[in-house]
């Protein structure tokens, strides 16, 4: 074995594409290959489709040190602020605890209960169409669609007032830029927990008909500490990925007018043009990370017991091995297997509200405003490379 | 063809009851899988292989008989 050290690649040349690196994996290494953490461990990494579906079902890999893999830099946290991170949570545990942890869950969000949602996602996005097309000039479809949708949605669900949005934003901010320091992080997690734990306080006193609420009513030996931790998941998940899906989505379909064109023409493929776009743009960019708990094999390697292994999505949805043509935009794909969301029992819980929400917006957009374009060229629209959901940090529009 | 779910793995992702909504639904209580039509019409056939490919907890099982 050589002593090159194998960091993630995490440079990209064109906005849309994983970094050319990794999609050479492909071809060159296959779909298992080596990899150095950012906290010393020597691991691997896994790009091909097929290996990393097999990886994210497999018992054998726990979710347990997922901070401390981090693959792109080490957190610097003192062992008290530690403790409080590796806390007990929906995305750090494995079955049975994570199967009870999830099923407190699983029943709020059923397809039927995400699709009598509907017609209000319907109006608040109108309302926020309205909006656009009333101001003057270019309009940052960020700030005035994109992020205000989901946060409107996922407060009226769980019952989190909407006119505390800056601070669980800006908070969540900071605990996804990569660059934030390990007091930062630390800073920010105290201050969204405290935020939660005030308000589920306040859910026990004063019942509504909120999910926090019903969360509580349903499991009565849940602690605040507990609801508060599972809220806030629900609450950052909720908001942060299906803004970062929609800001995205819609740039990508103005850079590609034949798309654009083809949804316009064909609203009802809509449902078809966001799987494609998941699986195309494939947010959570830099993977998820697992830790052997026994000797295994994938895709031909032999991991060992201990290693800390990066499944990674965004490589696996193109992979020319699952995918023809990995690198188009394609609304006719006859599968719509991909793992966008994940695979196996971490797979999100959001997913049919983020579907629907993400329907309902593309739908109605390109119904409004059917000549949407970039107000500024292409290249200058600010990508979101510096943080753990991909993204743009602005899109200015010009609706007319 | 037969399908037979099991109830005790599935992680309520819903993939199942938003695809095939003819043939699955989600328990109101836990969101896990309940099974509406055992023996489906032939015609389903390729949707439910997809469904046992796209089931993130391999909670569905297609039996040939």
């Amino acid at each position: 074995m050589t002593d090159t050290v194998n960091l993630l690649p995490t440079t990209r040349t064109a906005p849309l594409d994983p970094p050319p690196e990794l999609l050479a994996l492909h071809t060159d290494e296959g779909p298992v290959s080596r990899l150095d953490f950012p906290n010393g461990r020597r691991g691997w990494l896994v790009t091909g489709f097929d290996e990393v579906r097999a990886g994210l079902i497999d018992p054998r890999l726990s979710a347990r040190d997922r901070l401390a893999l981090n693959p792109i830099r080490k957190l610097e946290l003192t062992d008290e602020q530690w403790e409080q991170a590796n806390r007990p949570n929906l995305l750090n545990t494995d079955p049975p605890d994570h199967t009870r942890l999830r099923r407190m869950l699983t029943g709020l969000f059923t397809v039927r209960r995400m699709r009598a949602l509907t017609p209000r996602i319907e109006e608040i996005v109108a309302e926020h169409l309205d909006a656009m097309a009333a101001g003057p000039g270019p309009v940052d479809l960020v700030t005035a669609l994109a992020l205000p949708v989901p946060s409107l949605v996922i407060c009226e669900l769980l019952g989190v007032p909407y006119e505390d949005r800056e601070t669980f934003q800006g908070l969540t901010a900071t605990l996804l830029r990569i660059d934030s320091t390990g007091e930062q992080v630390a800073a920010a997690g105290d201050g969204l927990r405290e935020y939660m734990t005030g308000l589920v306080r306040a859910k026990r006193e004063t019942p509504d008909d909120g999910l926090l609420s019903e969360l509580l009513q349903n499991e009565e030996s849940l602690t605040d500490q507990e609801a508060a931790g599972t809220g806030l998941l629900l609450l950052i998940a909720g908001h942060e990925t299906t803004a970062n899906m929609i800001g995205l989505g819609t740039y990508t379909l103005l850079n590609e007018p034949e798309r654009w064109a083809e949804l316009r023409a064909h609203p009802e493929l809509v449902e078809q043009a966001v799987e494609e776009l998941l699986r195309y743009l494939t947010i959570v960019h830099f993977g998820l990370p697992r830790t052997a708990t026994e000797d295994l094999v994938l895709g031909g390697r032999e991991i060992a017991a201990g290693d800390p292994v990066l499944l990674h999505l965004s490589a696996a949805n193109r992979d020319p091995a699952q995918f023809d043509g990995p690198e188009f935009l394609d609304f006719h794909r006859e599968s719509v297997r991909h793992i966008a969301f994940g695979y196996g029992v971490h797979q999100c819980l959001g997913q049919q509200l983020a579907r629907n929400e993400m329907a309902v917006v593309f739908r109605r957009l390109v119904e409004r405003f059917p000549d949407l374009r970039l107000a500024v060229p292409a290249g200058e629209v600010p990508m979101r490379t510096d943080m753990a959901i991909y993204g743009v940090h602005h899109l200015p529009v010009e609706v007319g | 063809m037969r399908i037979t779910v099991s109830p005790d793995s599935c992680c309520g992702s819903g993939q199942c009851a938003l695809r095939l909504p003819e043939i699955f639904d989600q328990d109101e209580v836990d969101g896990t899988v309940v099974l509406l039509v055992e023996r489906p019409a032939e015609q389903f056939r390729a949707a439910l292989r997809e469904a046992v490919l796209t089931c993130p907890s391999g909670a569905i099982e297609l039996v040939e008989e």
